[in-house]
């Protein structure tokens, strides 16, 4: 607190937290409103795959509503969207790609640059509620730690992926994705993946916090290096921070909330922060919230 | 570990050596792994009846993205894509014809929505497609035992092609028998035929076809299919001249005498 004790108290930061207690229902409900709205974009994108494979849904006439899986869809027939890793690692396979998937990388690579690379993880990505709901509930437990795995692994990972395509000559994450197991599963009909997501529950809950997300997944950390040039961003207000830390403790990826260097730069520049929206729903002081970073002036270089 | 180690060795060097090697372990018993799972999920790609248009299995399964939209788009609604825990690799399109054969549109729909080109846009009619090839069980179809059946040859889409009848005569009292023969230059690998054969289980089904057709080598010099020097002596003379150009000059085109009695010689 040493550095921070000219601004903040310990009084200050206690009486942001008894704020945090007392909240009404309501204004509980009210700091759930991202969390709500991602499990809504989350289901709602399920759906629209879902519904136009099971109930052919389809707008206009006879074109499919939006066909597909996250791994390459096509929207109303007219919008290609590819996912830019799997994308990466079948060119790297030695195939080339035909012109729609390129127009594909090029939709979702435009709007996860918009939004920050990570949106993908905490707003589309289905393993988000089966990874959100073990730490919530090793949270409500109380699980004590076993292991400690750097949160870098993830891009070694990434890097792993990457090498042993170009050994295997197949899309090596592609094939063992869970992510991808689940999204096929609930859209193309049951299968052995959800085995997958039970291992993953498990080890998130007992194993390691924010295991699968925060550590290993290379989906994540490729949309980490992505995000590092994200327009949507968190902005920090130092005046008005209590500096009560309670951000950071329901933060999945607590590292980008470093308050001392948010003092510096006020602003999440991390790419690993995915835009979930818990601490800025959260904060009762309003210190956190979404912003818009500037392209120019002394924040650029800030990442 | 706070051991002094021998003059001259650095203890910061070491830890850096021993990590790097510790890195390298990891990354490669994982990679190792990794590597195994990704082979043996391919390794049942053989009995895969994918989609027309689809590249040679090694190629498909680096180019499929695995989204599904040709399943989606096929009108049949006949296509699958393999979840994970079955026998084919994870994700990607097949098809099982005894219980939705391909149809053959013209239109190819599910080729024109592939992404990626796993199933080649250089496919331009759907009577190219090479899905895989029809194989007959001779002990088990019935043409074969002499009853008039034929069903497959009727319900073929490239009829007359790809499945032909041959008859084969027998004593007096019995009919011919009709035997289908299947056509691998005109045979796509719908498997209408396959759907169609009313036997309890498939007396003819399809294939890939690096499960079922050989290779006769280059060295067979199959020599009434094609003009040589050596054989065009035992063609005919009248017609059309023999091919080879440039060994005309050298060897002499007869032996002699060798269509002596062609000639009408006796």
């Amino acid at each position: 607190m040493s550095e921070l004790g000219e601004f903040h108290n310990r009084a200050d930061a206690l009486a942001t937290i008894e704020k945090l207690h007392h909240l009404s229902l309501s204004a509980r409900v009210w700091s759930w409103r991202y969390l709500i709205l991602r499990r809504m974009v989350q289901l709602g994108i399920l759906l629209l795959f879902f519904g136009t494979a099971h109930w052919a849904w389809e707008y206009p006439e006879k074109i499919p509503l939006l066909a597909g899986n996250l791994s390459a869809s096509e929207l109303l027939g007219l919008i290609p969207m590819t996912d830019p890793f799997a994308a990466l690692q079948i060119f790297l396979t030695g195939h080339v790609l035909q012109p729609e998937s390129l127009m594909g990388v090029a939709v979702l690579m435009g709007f996860y640059l918009l939004v920050s690379g990570r949106v993908f993880c905490a707003w589309v990505c289905p393993v988000n509620m089966v990874t959100d709901l073990a730490g919530w509930l090793r949270n409500r437990i109380g699980i004590t730690p076993i292991v400690h795995v750097p949160r870098t692994l993830r891009y070694f990972i990434l890097v792993a992926t990457l090498v042993l395509t170009v050994i295997t000559g197949m899309a090596a994450f592609e094939w063992v994705s869970p992510i991808g197991m689940m999204h096929r599963e609930i859209i193309f009909g049951l299968g052995m993946g959800f085995t997958a997501l039970i291992a993953i529950f498990l080890f998130d809950l007992l194993i390691l916090k924010n295991g699968w997300c925060g550590h290993l997944c290379p989906l994540g950390a490729f949309w980490s290096v992505v995000g590092k040039v994200g327009l949507v961003r968190v902005r920090f207000n130092r005046d008005t921070c209590t500096h009560c830390g309670e951000c950071a403790r329901v933060c999945p990826e607590p590292q980008v909330l470093n308050l001392k260097r948010l003092d510096q730069v006020g602003m999440v520049y991390s790419g690993e922060c995915s835009n979930c929206g818990r601490c800025t729903a959260l904060c009762p002081e309003g210190s956190l919230r979404f912003d818009l970073r500037a392209l120019t002036g002394k924040h650029r270089s800030g990442a | 570990m706070s051991q002094q180690g021998p003059v001259g060795l650095n203890p910061k060097r070491r830890d850096f050596l021993v990590k790097m090697a510790q890195g390298a372990a990891l990354a490669g018993t994982g990679g190792l792994l990794w590597d195994y799972i990704l082979h043996s999920e391919a390794r049942a790609a053989p009995f895969a009846l994918r989609p027309p248009g689809a590249l040679a299995e090694e190629d498909f399964n680096a180019a499929c993205i695995k989204c599904g939209q040709c399943v989606i788009d096929c009108p049949p609604d006949i296509l699958k894509l393999q979840p994970a825990g079955g026998s084919l690799p994870i994700g990607t399109p097949y098809f099982e014809p005894r219980t939705g054969a391909c149809i053959m549109c013209p239109d190819i729909p599910c080729m024109k929505a592939c992404p990626t080109g796993a199933l080649s846009p250089n496919l331009k009619k759907i009577e190219d497609a090479r899905m895989g090839l029809a194989v007959i069980d001779m002990e088990n179809c019935l043409s074969y035992k002499g009853l008039r059946c034929e069903i497959c040859h009727r319900e073929c889409p490239i009829k007359g092609k790809a499945i032909t009848l041959e008859t084969h005569p027998r004593q007096l009292s019995k009919h011919a028998m009709f035997i289908p023969l299947v056509h691998s230059d005109a045979c796509t690998g719908c498997g209408i035929c396959e759907k169609a054969c009313p036997t309890e289980i498939a007396a003819i089904r399809i294939l890939p076809h690096k499960l079922v057709q050989g290779k006769i080598g280059e060295h067979y010099r199959l020599g009434w299919t094609f003009d040589t020097e050596i054989t065009q002596d035992f063609k005919p003379q009248h017609g059309v001249p023999a091919a080879p150009a440039a060994p005309d000059a050298i060897a002499p085109k007869t032996a002699p005498g060798m269509d002596f009695l062609n000639d009408g010689g006796l």
